[in-house]
């Protein structure tokens, strides 16, 4: 019945405009529209562009100041600094173009609107206005590019000797995280040797594999280069750090990587941000089907030392999945009983 | 020998302008018509449907964006399994409203609709030629489309429903059917629809470039043709180069899916199974969907601009500034659009030196668009600006244009781009600078040769009140994106409750659902205003905003070869506005310098001299065909 009410509401309304309409055109044309009716609205629409120019420029200057806190996230890595810095600068020198030539543009429109007694100039080019808008805006660019390829090339970089390497894989719908254990070196994996246990594919005919170990969440240490190599099982998915400002596509078949030194722990943070339950998080941004929008996980930042004594804490997969010690080549199998830290 | 293809064609139209009076059915009238003015007429149709079915797809999503808590169980009826017991959306069809929203308003509303429209209808009209060169190729094009179209609708019926992956459809997540049920029939039904679309728009654009290289009428140069043409003609270089592109994507895609190839599918683990594919690469597929997707950016968007330079100019009253300087630009925008693509994906695992090389080309293409403002700006200024319609989204277009080119320098920055990428920013950027200023430039179109189109006036206050309720819709819309990028949300997501970084901006995403909706709604003022003046609206005076161009000396309905009797001559330049010493605001295209002595600059009394010239010429060729 609500439903029907509204219909009906609906349609009332429509038909009360469709009427005004029919009505305001048949007086037009009853009175004929002369040269007044047009100049009038002409005037109106002019009005109109200061009117809406004020307003825009108010609405987004009062958001802009009023809710900065909201919208620029805290930046919690040593390149993000850099690259906020320059997000910033740009910002500054575009938002001075775009008030300007929007200001123009409205501005001319209300100056310059139609006067019967005046007459358009008749100004059809001028060679050394247009060098100068060519070339201000090219140098300009210029000048931002080149502050921008260095900042790239510095972030994409090779990883440092010493990072710490963690592999971080997607796969339909969530991340899963495995750690080089105590020689730093993320093993081998191999597509065909995935199963319900061993998620990875992690082969173990490579020794670098019997030490690493697994973790719930993104754990890293303050102020040490961490290099995440890259992965997916499945489709494309994307790590997002937002506080890292760290983004890169997993690629099935493609390993790829992104190092980055964190530069405040989660406890800072929460300090900083007066959150006591403020965490960083890691999600994706490449489209990669129904649960998208849910692929969340924790990333904390911990003083170094406590870092290593986490990471010293944590017991390796093959020591957790023994089972998997049949997988071992023969001639390896002592070391694997070693690194992985099985007692027997 | 070019003289005498014209004069060959001028024989054509004697014959047609003989019979056109004549009956034609029903059917090769307005249904299998080779005439360019209907085509034109069923392409502009067409969109605008589509346009109201793409629009009503993001409404319905904002709904889930803007109220996610809501109940959306009224919506069942409509879309029956998509809602579930409990009202809430299908997270898997949110993503196929977002899918098919970017694929139905980049190619069958913003090129479809844009090009096919305006391309078909201005080309003979503006360059003095009685049709397009081939009739029957571009009557093709539009039924490609038609099959196309009918495709692609049928898709979102279908159990499995429509494509899913984002209208970029990236593999393996649109390779494999059991990654997502989109990707099942859906996506077969996308790639076929997209064949038959590559295909109309090749037809088209063949056509256009032919027709404006081949049959401009006498004095009708280059340099004298409307930036409309030169836009036009541009953007139809640009699809008969990148289009094949995304065909040869599309095979590529297909064989993966249904003949077991390997080209983009390499070591994929899915469903408990590890897949036979090794040795293909998902970044192949990006590079060739991008070496069209960017050129795409400005095939919808140059026509636009083409249409703008031509109202801005005609309602300031003015010569558009830098005509020269314009066309350079667009020739800049063109070769540079061919080579920008990888900025798309800095972030897919691209070689990072690559990065750097396309931000380097990225960030040039902006200088061209730089100067075009500039110049659209300095039309304006010492304008007489009359406010029509067209003229009010033209300035609109202005402003978006701006609005959303100016976020374009930190997407093309490669570092920059490593926070933005895939968040609410580039939604905003690209919803602003290509699809708002497309769509304005669609609609000041539409308002702009409604009277040649239909021999009627469209009503100029409901034109007035639809552009101030989508100008401020649509910053409303797109403007707080900015916002909510900047704080990192990712794009295509179902919701962001699953995030505490994500938590916020609930207040500033109602807004922008109820901006969205508003707008979709004010559209249907336009609605009204476009069919019920085709049929009530007031007759058109032959020239209703004395303009210069050739279109408006055909008669108000113009017939079949579009002149009745011989093809007008072009002597002049398309923008003489207000040139001092003349006595009219402006200067037909159609009227040589020997009648203007008194607005003549130097060089153009030399002209004179070659008026005389043509016209002898024009005798020569007479006699020798009696």
């Amino acid at each position: 019945m609500f439903g029907f009410y509204i219909a009906l509401a609906v349609f009332l309304v429509v038909a009360i405009l469709l009427l005004i309409f029919r009505i305001t055109r048949l007086v037009n044309v009853v009175k004929g529209t002369g040269e007044e009716t047009t100049s009038s609205s002409n005037n109106m629409n002019a009005v109109l562009m200061i009117v809406f120019m004020v307003l825009f420029f108010g609405l987004a200057g009062w958001y802009s100041w009023a809710h900065f806190d909201a919208y620029d996230p805290p930046v919690a890595s040593e390149h993000g600094e850099l690259t906020d810095k320059l997000f910033w600068r740009t910002m500054w020198i575009t938002g001075i173009v775009f008030v300007v030539t929007n200001i123009l543009l409205f501005v001319f429109s209300y100056k310059y609107r139609y006067n019967k007694n005046k007459r358009a100039l008749f100004y059809p080019h001028n060679n050394k206005l247009e060098y100068l808008w060519t070339g201000v805006p090219a140098i300009v660019l210029t000048w931002l590019v080149i502050s921008g390829w260095m900042a790239w090339d510095g972030i994409m970089s090779e990883a440092p000797e010493e990072s710490e390497q963690i592999e971080i894989m997607g796969y339909q719908f969530a991340w899963s995280i495995r750690y080089g254990g105590m020689d730093n070196q993320v093993g081998d994996y191999d597509y065909r040797l995935i199963d319900a246990i061993n998620t990875h594919g992690v082969d173990f005919s490579d020794r670098a594999n019997f030490d690493d170990f697994m973790s719930n969440s993104l754990v890293i240490p303050k102020g040490k280069p961490v290099l995440l190599k890259i992965r997916a099982r499945d489709v494309l998915h994307s790590v997002f750090i937002p506080h890292m400002r760290v983004k890169m596509d997993a690629v099935p078949g493609m390993p790829t990587q992104f190092w980055f030194v964190a530069n405040k722990t989660t406890e800072e943070m929460r300090v900083e941000e007066g959150n006591p339950d403020f965490n960083y998080e890691l999600a994706c941004t490449e489209i990669c089907g129904e649960g998208h929008f849910s692929m969340s996980k924790i990333v904390t930042v911990l003083e170094p030392e406590e870092y290593e004594k986490w990471k010293a804490e944590q017991k390796s997969w093959l020591s957790k999945n023994p089972s998997f010690m049949s997988q071992v080549p023969d001639n390896l199998k002592e070391l694997a009983m070693v690194s992985a830290g099985i007692n027997e | 020998m070019a003289t005498a293809a014209e004069a060959h064609i001028d024989v054509h139209g004697h014959d047609d302008h003989h019979d056109h009076d004549h009956e034609q059915s029903f059917i090769s009238k307005y249904i299998f018509s080779t005439d360019h003015k209907t085509i034109a007429k069923q392409f502009l149709i067409t969109g605008i449907i589509w346009a109201v079915i793409g629009a009503a797809l993001s409404a319905i999503f904002r709904l889930q964006l803007g109220f996610p808590e809501a109940d959306l169980g009224w919506l069942r009826p409509l879309l029956g399994k998509w809602i579930s017991p409990e009202g809430t959306l299908d997270p898997e069809f949110y993503l196929a409203l977002v899918t098919m929203h970017g694929t139905i308003m980049v190619f069958f509303v913003l090129t479809a609709g844009l090009s096919g429209t305006f391309s078909n209808y201005l080309i003979p009209l503006q360059i003095g030629a009685r049709d397009m060169a081939s009739g029957f190729m571009n009557m093709l094009s539009y039924w490609f489309f038609f099959v196309s179209s009918v495709i692609m609708l049928i898709s979102l019926f279908i159990e499995t429903g429509p494509a899913s992956g984002g209208w970029v459809v990236y593999p393996p997540l649109s390779a494999l059917p059991e990654a997502m049920s989109g990707s099942g029939l859906g996506m077969t039904l996308w790639l076929v629809a997209m064949v038959f679309f590559i295909a109309s728009s090749l037809l088209g654009g063949i056509n256009y470039v032919s027709t404006v290289i081949n049959l401009r009428t006498k004095g009708m140069t280059f340099s004298r043709l409307p930036l409309t043409i030169w836009a036009f003609f541009l953007t139809a270089v640009i699809g008969i180069l990148s289009f094949p592109v995304l065909f040869a994507a599309a095979l590529l895609l297909v064989f993966d899916r249904s003949f077991g190839t390997s080209f983009y599918l390499s070591e994929i683990y899915i469903n408990g199974e590890a897949l036979p594919n090794v040795g293909g690469s998902p970044i192949l597929y990006q590079h060739l969907f991008w070496f069209l997707g960017h050129p795409e950016v400005y095939i919808v968007l140059l026509p636009a601009l083409g249409i703008t330079s031509e109202i801005i100019a005609t309602n300031s009253r003015k010569p558009i500034f830098g005509y020269k300087a314009m066309i350079i630009s667009m020739m800049g925008i063109t070769f540079l659009s061919f080579i920008v693509w990888a900025h798309h994906m800095f972030v897919s695992g691209l070689n990072p030196f690559l990065g750097s090389i396309f931000m380097f080309l990225t960030l040039i293409i902006a200088v061209p668009s730089a100067v075009k403002v500039f110049n659209y700006l300095t039309t304006l200024w010492k304008g007489n600006i009359v406010f029509t319609p067209a003229m009010l989204f033209s300035i609109g277009l202005v402003s978006v244009f701006i609005s959303g080119g100016i976020t374009g320098i930190f997407l093309g920055n490669s570092a920059i781009d490593i926070q933005l990428h895939d968040t609410y920013f580039v939604v905003a950027h690209f919803h602003l600078v290509m699809g708002a200023a497309s769509s304005f430039g669609l609609l000041a179109g539409v308002y702009h040769w409604f009277p040649k189109m239909f021999g009627r006036m469209m009503d100029a206050r409901l034109g007035y009140i639809h552009f101030w309720l989508t100008f401020i819709g649509i910053y409303s819309v797109f403007f707080p994106m900015h916002y909510i990028g900047i704080a990192g949300f990712p794009r295509r997501y179902y919701s962001f409750t699953n995030f505490d970084a994500f938590s916020g901006f609930t207040d500033l995403n109602m807004f922008i659902s109820i901006a969205a909706i508003a707008t979709f709604i004010g559209q249907f003022i336009f609605l009204f205003n476009f069919f019920y003046s085709i049929f009530r609206g007031r007759k058109a005076p032959a020239n209703p905003w004395k303009s210069t161009t050739l279109e408006w000396t055909t008669p108000r309905v113009p017939g079949h070869g579009n002149w009745p009797g011989e093809i007008p001559k072009v002597y002049r330049w398309a923008y003489d506005y207000s040139k001092p010493g003349a006595e009219d605001d402006f200067i037909p295209q159609t009227v040589p310098f020997s009648q203007t002595m008194e607005s003549n600059l130097p060089h153009e009394n030399d002209m004179i001299a070659l008026e005389k010239e043509m016209d002898a010429e024009e005798i020569v060729v007479h006699e020798a065909k009696h």
